[in-house]
């Protein structure tokens, strides 16, 4: 039995690999298409099973909360990756790179002159009232002027197979180590496949963060020092942490290793201390430094923030960069991009209601059945409601919180995400995608061709994260366009 | 912490987090740990299939002079009525309360491992995650029913193929000095908790040396040790105790060795303090070239004299002390593992 079964139904959704009708297979999936045609099923399961073992024998897993094993899990992989033409990808790199350039700007205005607000393009009770906006950093200058240094921004296709940004992730943004790892997984399920498509590699990653991390070391400094930062082993991602880390070859450090002496960072080595010049760090802002945030912070280094300042130390990516990966702030983006580069954005929002703005509001109370509704600061597909797929009561529930506290809250009209064929039940059934891809602001800005495609493995699912029924899909951006 | 005086702070070669070496130190111990009971275990099993009609009080005696070896009689106490070889596989092998156990040890050379991946070879993690993956699929009914041989093999070669990937996936750095030190010390107080287990036999005014059930069960305190090969090349004739006792403490060649252990411990621990000098400066080093001229200036006789059981006692003692005295001073931390508290936080991170 073949696994594309003749009556493959791409829905009324942007399908990945078919054309509308779901019988005629896109030219950039054709030579997929006919591999799959003659892989008997019995042969995609034995391949798809050694690649879950690899997984887990290698320990390519992330850890379960709320269980009191602190079970570990691989994040499900599917084996059919979605393919990006070469020239598709030429105009989301475009669009990326533009993005990042503007909010860089966008957050080193808002910590200095404001000018922005002043022009009153962003409302400044917006930005102050931010729960990211870090006041203590105004008019400091961060290394090279570069605040975000690596980005992960996701990006949806809706019916039409526009692709449209859903969210920037401006602080902590992870699965980079994802994106390699299934690359890894898929060069080995189909490595003659791999040879004749001409996909672009994404293995230059690890270098491309090391030099933007070793970019932000202070001139004077023949060989820096850069560490990554991690919570610790209990962390959902230390599995990447660990993973970056052995990429880069740098040590990767716990809270507990790092001690500040005299505005300086030092890590505890067995030949004493040893200075610390950049930090790749993977703790939030508010855990950072107990002395400057959270007092009750044990993951963070006292000091830290005060090393900082000093300019002893680099961070990447640096403090109070959450100002602007608000959902709120999210609204204005493509007038931000206008506004530092006089520039059309090349990349779409998805169209936002802001619940702060009194007609925005009014919108969104009556019709909070047909919105997805976001709450500005939660992440995970948690703080969410997907109106059309919700009951009464929790439409009812969340209009009195918008009605509470607005200022919390922006809505969405729901995009019918694109869909791929995904491996479920036996055969290949369309599921819900979206992509991340990976953006490192060193010297220059670089995309990585790739990214992580997170697919919805639940039937008529939208929620795509790994905490909720989601898996991944290699991701194929190609040198030509088929 | 030596807060007075700044160090230059980049050293061009290559430095070691504390947290990593004592990571490395650790994960080293453990898995050795985990071969050493399963050898014990598997040896003592054996030995009472080949004693069937041994009575009732002679097998609880065998036993509990066991679990008496481990240093564990009192958890053993709280939570098992009888000794037998059911209770004690379950104590040894799988139980989680007891940190001794084999499961609790891999469990814990993997932890550590996991803290320090990004400084362990692909091919070490690995063995140490199948065979994490493998432990937690068996159960002590399962183990019953399959013959507890499997399973004891595997947890030795899981140990064999670790301790042989690190030799050569491993580069010979301050990280090797840890493990290299962690696993020595920790085999060499097997080593004398596994002869302990016999020691009344040996007691100057012992009487009734020599029987048939003395000869086996010498026997599987060689094979405990992985000796009693080596022990018959080394001397033709029949197992006597005290040559067994002489062949674990003194050989100078037999990698179980106590004298043998002592040699590498007394190496590793120099180069891992930077002491060079033929007068060791730190106690730690001072500890360790005594234990080290003591196994080789003392006999067997001495040895039986003074007490066999107070011997290994003492040497314990020391082993113990050097161990903690490295940790000490390699240590630029306070030395306590993760709270509950610092887990919670690291999850909502």
């Amino acid at each position: 039995m073949s696994l594309i079964s003749s009556t493959y139904d791409a829905g009324a959704f942007f399908d990945e690999m078919f054309e509308p009708g779901g019988q005629t297979v896109r030219p950039h999936y054709r030579r997929l298409a006919e591999r799959l045609a003659t892989l008997p099923e019995a042969d995609f399961n034995h391949r798809r099973a050694a690649v879950d073992l690899a997984f887990l024998r290698r320990g390519v897993t992330f850890t379960v909360y709320n269980d009191s094993e602190g079970t570990e899990r691989i994040f499900p992989f599917d084996l059919i990756p979605r393919i990006i033409p070469g020239k598709e990808w030429a105009k989301l790199e475009a669009g990326l790179i533009q993005r990042i350039t503007a909010l860089n700007l966008f957050i080193h205005d808002l910590y200095h002159e404001q000018k922005i607000l002043k022009d009153k393009i962003v409302p400044a009770a917006l930005v102050l009232g931010a729960k990211h906006f870090r006041r203590e950093f105004m008019n400091f200058n961060v290394p090279r002027d570069i605040y975000v240094h690596i980005c992960g921004t996701d990006l949806i296709r809706d019916h039409a197979g526009n692709y449209l940004v859903l969210e920037d992730n401006l602080r902590c943004p992870s699965g980079a180590s994802y994106m390699l790892e299934n690359r890894v997984a898929m060069r080995r399920a189909f490595p003659n496949l791999f040879a004749s498509y001409g996909v672009r590699p994404v293995e230059t990653y690890g270098e491309s963060l090391l030099k933007s991390l070793l970019h932000l070391a202070p001139d004077r400094i023949e060989k820096p020092n850069v560490v990554l930062l991690t919570p610790g082993v209990y962390n959902s991602a230390y599995f990447e942490h660990t993973f970056l880390a052995r990429q880069m070859g740098i040590p990767i450090v716990e809270g507990r290793d790092l001690v500040v002496q005299g505005k300086k960072v030092f890590m505890r080595t067995t030949a004493g201390l040893v200075q610390v010049d950049v930090i790749y760090r993977r703790i939030d802002d508010d855990f950072l430094d107990p002395t400057v945030f959270r007092p009750d912070s044990m993951l963070g280094v006292p000091g830290l923030v005060g090393a900082y300042r000093a300019g002893h130390v680099a961070l990447a990516n640096s403090i109070g960069t959450g100002v602007a990966d608000d959902k709120v702030i999210y609204a204005f983006v493509p007038k931000i991009i206008k506004y530092y580069l006089g520039e059309e954005p090349l990349l779409a929002n998805v169209n936002t209601y802001l619940a702060s703005e009194p007609l925005d509001r009014k919108f969104i109370l009556e019709n909070i059945a047909k919105l997805v509704v976001k709450s500005a600061n939660e992440a995970g597909g948690y703080g969410m409601l997907i109106g059309p797929a919700s009951t009464k009561a929790e439409c009812e529930s969340f209009r009195t919180q918008v009605a509470a506290n607005p200022r919390n809250f922006i809505a969405q009209d729901p995009i019918a995400l694109s869909r791929s064929p995904t491996y479920c039940d036996g055969e290949l059934q369309g599921r819900h995608i979206d992509l991340r891809p990976y953006i490192l602001y060193g010297k220059k800005v670089t995309v990585t061709p790739g990214g992580l495609t997170r697919v919805a493995l639940r039937k008529g699912s939208l929620v795509v994260n790994s905490s909720q029924g989601g898996g991944s899909k290699d991701t194929w951006v190609l040198q030509g366009d088929e | 912490m030596p807060a007075t005086k700044l160090p230059p702070s980049r050293p061009q070669t290559n430095v070691m987090l504390s947290r990593v070496a004592h990571s490395l130190y650790w994960m080293s111990r453990y898995i050795e740990r985990a071969e050493n009971i399963a050898r014990l275990l598997e040896v003592n099993l054996q030995l009472l299939l080949d004693f069937q009609g041994l009575d009732e009080a002679h097998r609880k005696e065998h036993w509990d002079s066991i679990i008496l070896s481990t240093g564990e009689e009192k958890l053993f106490e709280e939570h098992y009525k009888v000794a037998d070889s059911r209770s004690v596989t379950e104590f040894l092998a799988f139980d989680l309360r007891n940190p001794g156990s084999i499961l609790a040890c891999v469990y814990s050379a993997r932890e550590n491992a996991r803290m320090i991946r990004d400084q362990i070879s692909a091919e070490m993690w690995e063995t140490l995650n199948e065979l994490y993956l493998y432990l937690k699929s068996q159960n002590t009914a399962d183990v019953w029913a399959a013959g507890p041989h499997e399973f004891f093999s595997r947890i030795k070669q899981g140990s064999h193929l670790f301790q042989g990937l690190t030799g050569a996936t491993y580069s010979r750095s301050e990280g090797w000095e840890f493990i290299q030190f962690g696993k020595y010390l920790e085999r060499a107080d097997k080593t004398t908790r596994i002869l302990d287990v016999k020691y009344h036999i040996l007691l100057p005014n012992a009487s009734d040396v020599g029987g048939a059930i003395d000869t086996a069960q010498w026997q599987a305190v060689l094979r405990s040790a992985s000796a009693l090969e080596a022990y018959r090349r080394a001397h033709v004739s029949a197992i006597l105790p005290w040559k067994a006792a002489e062949f674990l403490i003194f050989s100078d060649s037999f990698p179980r060795s106590l004298h043998y252990c002592a040699v590498q411990i007394e190496e590793f621990l120099r180069r891992i303090l930077g002491e060079t000098a033929t007068r060791p400066k730190s106690d730690a080093a001072r500890a360790a070239r005594r234990l080290l001229a003591d196994l080789q200036s003392l006999t067997i006789s001495n040895v039986i004299d003074a007490g066999l059981h107070e011997f290994l006692q003492e040497i314990q003692t020391s082993l113990d002390k050097i161990g903690e005295e490295v940790v000490q001073t390699t240590m630029f931390y306070p030395a306590e593992s993760s709270t509950e508290e610092q887990q919670q936080q690291q999850q909502q991170q």
